[in-house]
């Protein structure tokens, strides 16, 4: 396991993908749970001006120490659902880190050696289980929650309730504890 | 029991801090990246018995926020570099009829429609000098989601205390940016009502505001008789009078200085390791962030490198960079634009220590290492000469 349990003082993550699979909400979900632990908490995102599709990220630093410089160069740990986000954003998560993908949708390479690997083919689950490939990143977030240990599962719940339109929550809260049992069966 | 910790966006937090400040008027046309502000204020403001408008475009928003405003209402609008633009000759018409309200500018990569989606510090300038003619401007610049908040609130109890318009300059990266926040509590914020002159109707025409007293603008369709123009007008009466310089003199003297007597009062920064340093950093809203990280790890090293964080840009903090003109031999100006407040530090500083610019106009908020480079050696040992 890589640096990310709660006990680290600093954890830097990066959400990538392409535009509207959902990376923004993946990453504020994740810093609304680390904000209800009292953590120092810093979000920010970046995309093109299209709606859809290129590859967009959005990264959160989670700390206890006041965060500064806002922005992320080498991730502890990634999330990448697409492959053209792959190359651009994903790569650069630092040696020693961890990565967590798609795995019908990103193929990782070589230069990722020394990092800690978890594919999972989100959206397939996502169409599968639930029958909505909408909700892959929610999906996703719930593995990396249940991976990392980075935030408590209770509380990214909590935060997938509050950050989603009432009537999708339902589907929402299904979808985030479908990754969470994928990834400890993986 | 103290208020938990929430995550907030840049641009909500403005948001939240104009409905806090007592603004009910908010009239706009979304433009990136300052839409969250319009969007949330579209929600907030009938919540709280407020008006949202969404406008044809930006100059009718700047409009009806100085009507909505000279009808007695707290008012304020949103937009971005293609947006402000449109604005300046409105913002003149509201420093010329001395019209309180708030301008939010959420900077991104110009000119024209530029980079919609990136930061930018260009419209530093703009702000001070984009409407035409003789004036003063007050602007602040957050550099975190509470200040957001913060800045928010005072820029509205600016703009009713001096009657003029306050710009707000955020940019791309802090507006879309969330936090954790734990936001004041609501009594323990200071805000400035209008309130009405301190004299019978009858008697308005007979006071007069001075530099030390402005007295507050009573609202349209009240008691008070009022005229609203955009013409040189006699500060006494407020009809217009064009034709008397005595009289464009003693008014455009008292635009300027209304804010510049006041000048120390208004302008704030925040200054950090500043008191042993030897090489300061002159960095404002989002680049400030980096350049606080940069104080840090020199710090570490044993390098008495110190930051000045203006947080009024106009006025500019005159009295601030003076200290530190007196204190250290280097400034760095990083910012992102070409040299726009670099040469402003230089007029200020006026050689008493050297100054270096670093500009960035590619999108990207400038790094820590960036600025790391920056600090030489020569500029803190001892036998280096001050130039």
């Amino acid at each position: 396991m890589a640096e990310t349990n709660g006990n680290a003082s600093r954890v830097e993550i990066r959400f990538s993908g392409s535009g509207g699979q959902g990376i923004l909400l993946a990453a504020a979900i994740v810093a609304e749970a680390a904000t209800a632990l009292g953590k120092n908490v810093v979000q920010t995102q970046s995309y093109g001006p299209a709606a859809r599709g290129g590859a967009s990220k959005a990264e959160a630093i989670l700390a206890d120490d006041e965060i500064d410089y806002p922005e992320i160069d080498t991730p502890d740990v990634s999330l990448c659902l697409s492959q053209e986000a792959y190359e651009k954003y994903a790569r650069d998560t630092r040696p020693g880190g961890l990565l967590v993908y798609d795995s019908g949708l990103v193929e990782p390479d070589d230069r990722l050696r020394g990092r800690e690997l978890h594919g999972i083919p989100f959206t397939q689950a996502a169409a599968e289980h639930l029958k909505k490939t909408v909700v892959a990143n929610i999906v996703a977030v719930g593995a990396l929650v249940e991976i990392t240990g980075m935030v408590p599962a209770e509380a990214a719940e909590a935060a997938v309730v509050s950050r989603v339109p009432e009537r999708f929550r339902e589907l929402n809260v299904e979808a985030f504890r479908l990754g969470r049992r994928l990834a400890s069966e993986a | 029991m103290p208020a938990s910790p929430i995550l907030m966006q840049g641009n909500e937090a403005v948001a939240e801090g104009a409905i806090a400040a007592g603004a009910r008027f908010f009239a706009g046309y979304p433009i990136t990246p300052s839409t969250e502000i319009a969007e949330t204020l579209a929600r907030r403001m009938p919540e709280v018995g407020g008006s949202f408008m969404q406008m044809e475009d930006e100059i009718a928003s700047i409009a009806a926020v100085c009507g909505a405003s000279l009808a007695g209402l707290k008012a304020l609008t949103a937009t971005s570099g293609p947006g402000f633009s449109l604005m300046q000759e409105m913002i003149g018409f509201a420093e010329m009829a001395q019209v309180p309200c708030v301008i939010v500018d959420v900077m991104r990569g110009g000119p024209s429609t530029g980079l919609p989606t990136e930061p930018s510090q260009g419209d530093v300038m703009q702000a001070r000098w984009g409407t035409h003619g003789e004036h003063s401007v007050i602007a602040l610049v957050p550099s975190s989601v509470y200040e957001c908040y913060t800045l928010t609130i005072e820029a509205f109890n600016l703009a009713e205390q001096y009657r003029t318009p306050v710009i707000v300059l955020s940019d791309a990266l802090l507006g879309h940016m969330r936090e954790a926040v734990t936001l004041p509590e609501p009594g323990s914020l200071r805000i400035a009502e209008r309130g009405t002159p301190d004299c019978a109707p009858e008697e308005y025409d007979t006071v007069m505001s001075d530099l030390d007293n402005i007295l507050p603008r009573p609202p349209l369709g009240s008691p008070f008789r009022v005229h609203v123009t955009g013409l040189v007008y006699n500060r006494r009466s407020g009809a217009p009078e064009t034709g008397d310089p005595e009289v464009a003199s003693d008014l455009g003297r008292y635009l300027r200085e209304k804010i510049y007597h006041h000048r120390d009062a208004i302008a704030r920064v925040e200054e950090y390791e500043m008191k042993d340093a030897e090489v300061a950093i002159f960095a404002y809203g989002s680049v400030a962030r980096s350049a606080k990280a940069v104080v840090k790890w020199a710090r570490a090293r044993g390098v008495p490198v110190g930051l000045v964080r203006p947080i009024t840009l106009w006025p500019f903090p005159t009295l601030a960079v003076d200290r530190m003109a007196e204190r250290v031999r280097t400034v760095i100006v990083p910012e992102m634009n070409i040299k726009q407040m670099s040469w402003e530090v230089q007029a200020a500083v006026a050689g008493r220590a050297k100054v270096v610019d670093f500009g960035r106009v590619d999108g990207k908020l400038i790094t820590p290492p960036q600025i790391e480079e920056l600090v030489k050696p020569e500029f803190y040992y001892h036998d280096w000469e001050k130039p």
